[in-house]
């Protein structure tokens, strides 16, 4: 170790004409050892991805190096010919992107683009391809590899297609690989598949691995060192261990007491106001001036310079000197005192049952020939005043559970029960006018408004609808009410939702939501777009709203840290089904399914206190529409019995709030 | 001069469609998602200076789409203007010189004889066969012979009024670009010329200026010539090229007004609601698909013909007659063209029913209606235009390519069609007669080509998928 490989020299990279010139990177100095996973962490839009372009020379049209150098070993990356240059990329540097369903070309055999790679850039291959990249998928470790290679994307899973990426990097025996967010758009077990294979990859061929996240449990979880970024600068330098044991930067510091966890239940999260500067100004200060609660004359008068700390790292702060030592973390408190007062069980939603299936049409007639069980058999209830996580990986029906006990999707069975009354039968009619008390917070906070309206008209869509407020005048003052309650300026309803940052434009979604008084709401990962320091600002204001209001959420997420921070209840769910169910504590502490249990190992931690050891789950997910017999679970599980490969365990009641659908539970 | 004015069938749609287009404008200037592209369009080089070209098509177009009938010069007995059962537009009494100057058959252009050889009576009673001296092109020589410096003459003066007129049209909108940023006439004229403005104002200019140099230099030369010729009977070629405009124009609007609204209903109906009415709908629009159009179109033109010759006393006029077959055209030429941009809607509307805001309104409760009025429609509209924009170009070509194989406008009707359409005998023709086929070739040529190219800068701009790239 310690030998350079990657080094970037005081790099600046305009998107946009010199007129209009955006900064995406600003002066970043980097140095990537030999052999090292380095971590470059950063909120989106602070620059990571451009830096690692400009090393790549693969910028957008818009955009320009401005300045600066970067050398891989000798060579001067931006000195080369472009010629070189394509050599270099793929050959010396590979590069894994973020989004493995477009990475691939879809009517290309996996074996063939993996080969075309060993073909460019790997001479002493060339006589034997196909042999190279079978063997490159098994180094990824894909599971019959000579089958495979004649496989189309479209069958493999996200997960596959992620590890035939890394494959098709590695075919040019790359000394360094990018990483750009490689398991961002992947579920938490097959995240784990995916890092666990970066890194044992690293350790085999001693390659460099450059990592760029947001993550700080990925960092946590593979990094040996890492690099912070903020707005185009790098303002923080540190050895994964010592970061994550005392980091510096305030920025640094506000990030780790931001993000939700059981430990800060019942308090309120560390919020980092407002948000990343425009990068289209000059700075003469401090960058993180305004968001900064130690800021200081000096911060605001001059840009702070890189001071160099004593373990090799560095940090960008004026206040160096006087930073606070060590990260005090709160300890592990009891579970008792975190019990809230249990609130009389007021069943505000009972769900018994529901059922969605989706037909599948095929032929000429369009005749029926299966259904995709998206949800089947779903059995659920949320007392007034508290928070249901239903907590799962993509596609096993989570989205589809809310929005079928909404009835926005009508459900083929079951029933659901809201303040005693039937909602599956009910008339359009009448179902119109119960909508007011049941409303829902959506993933995306770009695709949830319209673009074409203005925010005010956004947030009376509803009262119009449920006549809510007897004039205009009315109307228009709840409405500022509202944005006052979430948080924004009055003067937010003149204007457009794309002049909104996505954690202000979640806000508006809530507000929107309770415009029409609602009781019940249906929050669909509201914080998964978001970065973490909003995602604290939006968890704070679902929170202080549900005491406020009394109102019920069933919070769908994937994100188990949110479940432990604001939940009550949780039920896993896997392929339609809920598996596990029981009380935050209950779940999260002792989970007693297998599937549960694995989840929850795969989350990557923070605290590495002590080691935890990683279930790993073989394969994905099965398809609903013809789910396996017996346990939908048992194909993945390392439990499994006879018995659950023909029959379908009935849940057992472990407490009054438990129960679990697992027979290995069943037999004690 | 206009006593009596006669309204038309595609006079009254095309000031519709004028109204609706300005509605659609003041609408669309108060909400910044429409501006927006509209300002990139007007930003653009290709954008305004193709726009100035196509503004002179349509006040062509706009001025032959205001008919009357005129007062006729012979009074009757009372001493009392009648009216003649003539119907002309404004255009033909603007341009009536080159209306009147009507030739015995084919001339060349700028020619001062006939292009048929005739036989002349000399003044000692002798006949010669030769080529005649035209009655109105050329006639005010005395000589044949001094057609070249007479050219010379009517050209310099045509250019040096071209000239001066753009010059006065680039003082007039310097002033008042210097009003409306309240600065003095040389800093906005110094912005103008160096091309620093936000909006190309020189490129505006400069091809303001281009037109209108041509403008004055053909009037000034087709004041005693005829500058693209005549026809077989004797007829001003520039002057049917010009009347030609406006069809174009009926053609490559009109359509589109009748076949939006069955495009845009049906399309979001049916990717909004799915189920049943999808079904219905596309079956339709696949059935009406898969009928050759050329076809569809021959069987109603032909219908409509013999319907006309067997009612022939409810048309007063000729043109009356030509007009109606000409709306119909429209109407059968939107009937075979709205599928393409109703599956695109579909399309869209499907996409869009998912979508979370429309989700959103769901989950409180707003009704279907108010649903597509709201959410779909504003955000499919810029399909809309730019299916428009794009599809005018090709209509234009369609009605040439129509009137060729003689199912087009009628035959008396002025279009660029027909005059291709009479240059194939002319083709054939030894010595060979170019000037009809070229004229409208070039006519064509000129507002198909700034149409396109206006259309792309507008695609380019409403396109939201180019804009991350910018």
């Amino acid at each position: 170790m310690g030998e350079m490989l990657l080094k970037i020299k005081n790099l600046k990279t305009r998107l946009g004409d010199a007129d209009n010139p955006v900064y995406a990177v600003d002066g970043v100095d980097i140095e990537v050892r030999r052999g090292e996973i380095f971590a470059l962490l950063g909120e989106s839009g602070c620059g990571k991805s451009m830096t690692a372009l400009s090393a790549m020379r693969l910028l957008p049209p818009s955009g320009c190096i401005v300045e600066g150098e970067a050398f891989l070993e000798q060579t001067s990356l931006l000195d080369l010919p472009e010629r070189e240059m394509r050599r270099v990329r793929g050959g010396s540097m590979g590069m894994i992107f973020q989004e493995p369903m477009t990475s691939l070309n879809a009517v290309i055999t996996i074996g063939d683009q993996i080969g075309e790679a060993v073909r460019l850039h790997d001479p002493d291959n060339r006589e034997n391809v196909s042999r190279r990249v079978i063997e490159l998928l098994r180094s990824v470790g894909i599971p019959d590899p000579e089958r495979r290679t004649l496989e189309y994307p479209h069958q493999l899973s996200g997960g596959m297609k992620q590890r035939v990426m890394i494959a098709i990097a590695l075919a040019g025996k790359p000394r360094l690989l990018i990483a750009d967010e490689p398991t961002t758009a992947l579920d938490v077990t097959i995240q784990a598949q995916v890092l666990s294979l970066l890194k044992e990859l690293q350790r085999r061929t001693g390659m460099a691995v450059l990592l760029i996240t947001h993550d700080l449990g990925v960092v946590s979880e593979v990094a040996d060192r890492v690099a912070v970024m903020y707005a185009g600068q790098i303002i923080e330098l540190a050895e994964s261990r010592t970061f994550f044991r005392q980091p510096l930067h305030p920025y640094s510091r506000k990030l780790f007491r931001s993000l939700p966890s059981l430990s800060k239940r019942g308090q309120e999260l560390a919020v980092i106001e407002g948000s990343v500067p425009r990068l289209n100004q000059c700075f003469n200060r401090c960058r993180f001036l305004e968001r900064c609660d130690q800021a200081q004359d000096i911060c605001a008068q001059q840009e702070p310079g890189w001071s160099e700390t004593a373990m090799g790292g560095g940090v960008r702060c004026h206040l160096f000197s006087a930073l606070p030592g060590p990260l005090t973390r709160p300890e592990k408190v009891l579970m008792e005192k975190q019990q809230e007062i249990q609130k009389p069980a007021g069943s505000l939603l009972e769900v018994e049952g529901l059922r969605v299936h989706f037909p599948i049409h095929k032929g000429l007639l369009k005749r029926i020939v299966g259904h995709v069980r998206a949800v089947d058999d779903l059995s659920l209830s949320i007392a007034r005043g508290r928070t249901l996580a239903l907590v799962g990986e993509s596609g096993c029906g989570k989205t589809t559970a809310g929005k079928g006990i909404l009835q926005l999707i009508r459900p083929t069975a079951g029933s659901v029960r809201f303040d005693g009354e039937e909602l599956t039968n009910l008339p359009a009619g009448k179902l119109r006018s119960r909508r007011a008390d049941m409303q829902i917070i959506f993933q995306d906070p770009v695709a949830s408004m319209n673009p074409r309206m203005l925010v005010g008209e956004i947030i009376l869509e509803g009262m119009q609808a449920q006549r809510i407020g007897a004039n205009r005048v009315q109307r228009q003052a709840r409405v500022k009410d509202l944005l006052d309650q979430v948080g924004l300026p009055a003067d937010a309803a003149e204007r457009y939702p794309n002049e909104f940052s996505g954690g202000q434009r979640q806000r508006i979604c809530i507000a929107r939501a309770l415009a029409v008084d609602p009781r019940f709401i249906v929050c669909d990962e509201p914080t998964s777009a978001l970065d973490v320091s909003v995602q604290a600002q939006v968890l704070n204001l679902l929170k202080e709203l549900q005491q406020q209001r009394d109102l019920s959420y069933l919070f769908i997420t994937h994100n188990i840290s949110v479940v432990s921070y604001l939940a009550h209840e949780v039920a896993v769910m896997y392929l339609g089904r809920i598996v596990e169910r029981g009380s935050v504590e209950e779940v999260l502490q002792a989970p007693r399914h297998p599937y549960t249990q694995a989840l929850l190992s795969a989350v990557p931690e923070i605290d590495r206190l002590q080691q935890r050891s990683v279930i790993r789950l073989e394969g994905d997910m099965p398809s609903p529409a013809n789910p396996p017999r017996g346990c939908h679970f048992h194909p993945r599980c390392n439990q499994a019995i006879d018995r659950c490969r023909s029959d379908y365990p009935k849940p057992v009641r472990l407490s009054p709030t438990r129960s679990v659908s697992c027979f290995r539970v069943d037999q004690g | 001069m206009i006593s009596h004015l006669v309204i038309l069938w595609t006079d009254a749609l095309i000031f519709l469609l004028l109204v609706l287009a300005l509605a659609f404008g003041i609408y669309a200037s108060r909400k910044p998602h429409l501006r927006r592209p509209w300002g990139l369009v007007v930003r653009s080089r290709v954008g305004v200076g193709t726009l100035v070209v196509l503004v002179f098509y349509l006040i062509v177009g706009l001025l032959d789409s205001i008919h009357f009938h005129p007062l006729s010069e012979t009074s009757d007995a009372a001493g009392k203007a009648s009216r003649s059962s003539e119907v002309i537009s404004l255009f033909d009494s603007m341009v009536s010189g080159l209306r009147a100057r009507q030739e015995k058959t084919y001339s060349a252009p700028l020619a001062t004889h006939l292009y048929a050889k005739e036989s002349i009576e000399l003044a000692d009673g002798s006949t010669i066969r030769d080529f005649p001296r035209l009655e109105h092109g050329g006639s005010h020589l005395s000589d044949p012979g001094q057609k070249p410096a007479d050219l010379v003459r009517l050209s310099a003066i045509g250019i040096l009024k071209g000239l001066a007129v753009s010059m006065v049209a680039a003082n007039c909108l310097i002033i008042l670009l210097a009003v409306a940023a309240r600065s003095n006439f040389g800093n906005q004229a110094k912005a103008v010329l160096t091309a620093s403005t936000e909006i190309p104002w020189r490129v505006v200019l400069v091809v303001l200026s281009i037109m209108l140099v041509l403008i004055f230099w053909s009037a000034e030369l087709a004041s005693g010539y005829h500058l693209l010729g005549t026809d077989k009977v004797g007829e001003d070629v520039l002057y049917q090229a010009l009347k030609s405009i406006r069809t174009g124009l009926v053609i490559g609007t009109l359509t589109t007004l009748v076949m939006l609204p069955a495009a845009i209903m049906l399309g979001i109906m049916a990717g909004y609601f799915r189920g049943w009415v999808d079904d219905v709908i596309q079956y339709i629009y696949t059935t009406l698909n898969s009928i050759p159009g050329v076809l569809l179109i021959a069987a109603a033109i032909l219908m409509l013909q013999i319907y006309m010759s067997n009612h022939a006393e409810e048309f007063n006029s000729l043109v009356e007659r030509a007009d109606l077959r000409l709306l119909f055209l429209c109407i059968i030429l939107g009937v075979t063209s709205w599928t393409g941009l109703c599956r695109l809607l579909r399309g869209e509307s499907m996409k869009l029913r998912e979508v979370d805001y429309v989700q959103a309104a769901t989950a409180f409760g707003v009704g279907h209606l108010q649903i597509i009025g709201r959410h779909i429609l504003p955000n499919v509209l810029h399909i809309v235009l730019i299916a428009v924009v794009l599809d005018f170009s090709g209509l234009v070509l369609a009605e040439a390519v129509l009137s060729y194989v003689n199912i087009g406008v009628d035959p008396s009707m002025n279009s660029w069609g027909n005059m291709i359409n009479s240059a194939r005998l002319e083709m054939a023709r030894e010595p060979i007669v170019w000037w009809s086929l070229a004229a409208a070739m070039i006519f064509m040529f000129t507002l198909v080509l700034s149409a396109n190219l206006f259309s792309d800068v507008v695609r380019d701009a409403f396109d939201p998928r180019l804009h991350s790239s910018r």
